[in-house]
């Protein structure tokens, strides 16, 4: 017996749902680099579901592409986030608004 | 022989303006640069010759040869060729030009040496009669104009050739920029009738616009402002009334530049081009009447500035705008043939007069104020003796070429109805022997009035040499025009006369045959010419004091022709002022600034006040950002549910 599909989509949109209120409500520049990663993987549940209960390789596939995209991410995100604190020495994104005129 | 030789005659000049002009600074030896140039013309000169002897060989209906060399524009139907005709009035013109034209190059050998720019002259030079050919040989009026503009180009580097020098008020380069605007003016009216051509006619070459013309009826407005604008060129390129002003200052060029273009050959571009329209002027006899009331205007007009003015090159200036008006009466009248046969015998004495007033200028080193001159009779007799001849020729004394030319104008005019610019055209004549006699005296005779210092030495042989055959031509020049009332052929008129059959054919017939009026005008004219010789050799030879007791009591008139009806100051005032104001303070002060540079400028400030209110947006807060993109993203997804 397998697990309906319904329920993976349902811990998917729950992830997803905290990953969204991470990014809006934290201050902290790695949480909210964690959050982000959190809603990364909400999607990716959701294609694996998706494969697994249509019998297609398609969405593991592209899976494959997220989770390099992701990695390659993480690694400029990380970097720009020990620059920022380099030059600022904190992380707190509110102190952070030199993205204006 | 080729007829295609001619298209040689036209390049000769241009090469040895190439080889002047590019290899000239490397050129050591005057001679071999002053030869060059001399050959090239003398090359143009020999086939001018040999094109002669030939039309000479064939029946006159035939003497109308036109050799076509290349396609240079085609605009919609309109085609224009590199075409030269070659008929009686531009052979003619082209032996003027060329023979002339040589002479004063050889001259210029002589006149020139020890110039830093000797090698500069001769290319100007060079590149003048280039372009002076195109002018006459022209097949159709954009090449005609191609050459109009050429020589006006030459006229304003060689007026300005001596760049570094004072020249009255200004320098050099200030007449020279006189000459080359007043003659955009004409430049200006010459394109309005090219344009008005196209319209009419859809051609430009002179063959099918005058075929076409032949067909249409007299009085025809078209034609009317066809002619109106190519003479407005006219007076612009040939000096009359009222775009003369340039003429005069043009004096600041070297003497030979003088002789060859301010008075022998490109001023008289402008008679040769109305009478190569002969008959589109015929067919306008308001034009006829306005180019013969300009022409004996200018006539009188310059011949009284010339009475009283003291710069031997003034005077000759001042005698040549009046001779100029002299050939424009000619062709007012319809007397075409003797307008032609006047720039003939012209640029003979005209040229004589100048390079023989250049030996002097030559002799006393520079001086040009005949107050200061006197008894150099002794001093350069040869070129006493050919001024002398050159000052009896303009002044009309039989049987020299002046005579002959002049009294044909006059005879035209009265005979064609004309009584009054007759008249005008009289007193002109008794003027113009007054004031030649008088600078012949002033400069000649007399007692000497220069400096002791200076030992006048008579001429180099080139420049003799020249004096003495342009002498010869303003003695014998006038025997192919003797009228038949004297007894002559008229060889001219016959000549000329099958490029002006159509122009006749549409004017009235003046009566042949023996009028004994003629005579009695002939005589006229001649006495009135003596009159002026005997006078100002009485008042300025013999019994002293005449003219200041004249310039005394008649003052304000002798001050008004000193200052040449201060037609100079007119045109400051009354066009060369507003327009330099108005440029300055209304088209460059208040509309390029005030307007343009304005409405440029807030247009600018404008965008900028824009961005400075729009990028408040930017708050460069993090947490905004990505607050609002997530509502972007829930809306854009809210929309794709929706659908």
């Amino acid at each position: 017996m397998s697990v309906p599909v319904a329920y993976y989509l349902g811990l998917s949109a729950i992830l997803f749902v905290i990953g969204v209120a991470g990014v809006l409500t934290r201050r902290n520049a790695i949480v909210v680099f964690m959050c982000i990663e959190l809603m990364l993987n909400a999607v990716n549940l959701t294609l694996i579901a998706f494969s697994a209960s249509l019998g297609s390789i398609t969405g593991q596939a592209l899976v494959f592409f997220a989770m390099a995209v992701a990695a390659a991410e993480a690694a400029v995100g990380l970097a720009i986030v020990i620059a920022l604190f380099r030059n600022k020495q904190t992380v707190n994104i509110d102190d952070i608004n030199v993205l204006k005129w | 022989m080729p007829h295609e030789l001619v298209g040689l005659a036209v390049l000769a000049p241009l090469l040895g303006f190439l080889i002047n002009g590019l290899a000239g600074s490397r050129i050591k030896r005057e001679a071999v640069s002053g030869w060059i140039g001399s050959a090239a013309v003398g090359l143009s000169f020999a086939i001018a010759v040999a094109l002669f002897v030939d039309l000479l060989g064939r029946p006159a209906g035939e003497r109308t040869i036109v050799v076509t060399f290349l396609r240079w524009i085609t605009v919609g139907s309109v085609d224009v060729w590199f075409a030269y005709l070659i008929d009686p009035l531009s052979i003619l013109m082209m032996l003027i030009v060329t023979g002339v034209g040589f002479l004063i190059h050889v001259y210029s050998i002589g006149y020139m040496h020890g110039d830093p720019g000797f090698w500069r002259f001769f290319a100007y030079l060079n590149l003048f009669i280039f372009a002076m050919l195109n002018l006459i040989l022209a097949d159709n009026f954009l090449l005609l104009f191609l050459g109009w503009e050429g020589v006006g180009l030459c006229s304003y580097l060689l007026i300005g050739f001596w760049y570094d020098r004072k020249f009255e008020k200004g320098t050099t380069g200030d007449a020279a920029k006189k000459a080359f605007i007043v003659n955009r003016i004409g430049d200006f009216g010459f394109l309005i009738g090219m344009f008005l051509i196209v319209q009419t006619f859809g051609t430009l070459s002179f063959q099918g616009v005058f075929a076409q013309a032949a067909g249409m009826a007299a009085g025809t407005p078209v034609v009317l402002w066809i002619t109106l604008a190519l003479f407005l060129g006219a007076t612009g390129k040939s000096a009359q009334i009222p775009l003369f002003v340039w003429l005069p200052d043009a004096m600041a060029g070297p003497t030979p530049v003088s002789a060859l273009i301010h008075a022998a050959t490109m001023v008289t571009a402008g008679v040769y081009m109305v009478a190569r329209c002969s008959i589109l002027y015929a067919l306008a006899p308001v034009t006829m009447d306005v180019v013969a009331i300009i022409g004996a205007a200018t006539a009188l007009f310059a011949a009284t500035i010339g009475l009283v003015q003291n710069d031997i090159k003034k005077v000759l200036a001042y005698s040549t705008i009046s001779q100029l008006g002299y050939m424009f009466l000619g062709l007012g009248v319809g007397a075409f043939a003797a307008g032609i046969f006047h720039v003939m015998t012209h640029a003979f004495f005209k040229a004589l007069l100048f390079l023989g007033s250049g030996s002097v200028i030559h002799a006393l080193h520079g001086e040009q104020d005949i107050r200061n001159m006197g008894g150099l009779r002794h001093h350069l007799p040869l070129t006493y003796r050919t001024f002398l001849v050159g000052a009896l020729a303009i002044a009309g004394i039989p049987p020299l070429a002046g005579f002959f030319s002049k009294d044909e104008i006059l005879w035209k005019a009265f005979s064609g109805g004309h009584p009054a610019l007759w008249f005008v055209g009289l007193l002109g004549a008794a003027l113009t022997a007054f004031y030649m006699f008088r600078l012949v005296v002033l400069t000649f005779e007399g007692e000497k009035r220069w400096d002791a210092t200076k030992h006048p030495h008579e001429a180099p042989v080139t420049m003799a040499a020249v004096l003495v055959i342009l002498a010869v031509l303003s003695v014998v020049g006038g025997f192919v025009g003797v009228p038949a009332s004297l007894g002559g052929g008229n060889a001219i008129e016959h000549w000329l006369e099958p490029v002006f059959a159509p122009a006749a054919g549409v004017l009235l017939e003046a009566p042949h045959g023996h009028d004994p009026v003629e005579y009695l005008l002939m005589a006229l004219s001649v006495a009135v010419a003596a009159g002026g010789i005997v006078l100002a050799r009485k008042w300025y030879l013999r019994t002293r004091g005449v003219p200041e007791e004249l310039a005394r009591r008649w003052k304000p008139a002798y001050t008004i022709l000193l200052n040449k009806y201060y037609v100079d100051e007119l045109y400051d005032a009354g066009v060369v002022r507003p327009l330099m104001g108005g440029s300055e303070h209304l088209l460059w002060k208040r509309l390029d600034v005030g307007v343009i540079d304005w409405t440029v400028n807030a247009l600018a400030r404008l965008v900028a006040w824009i961005g400075s209110m729009i990028r408040r947006v930017q708050t460069g807060v993090t947490g905004s950002y990505m607050f609002i993109f997530v509502l972007g993203v829930v809306a854009i997804l809210g929309w794709l549910l929706l659908l």
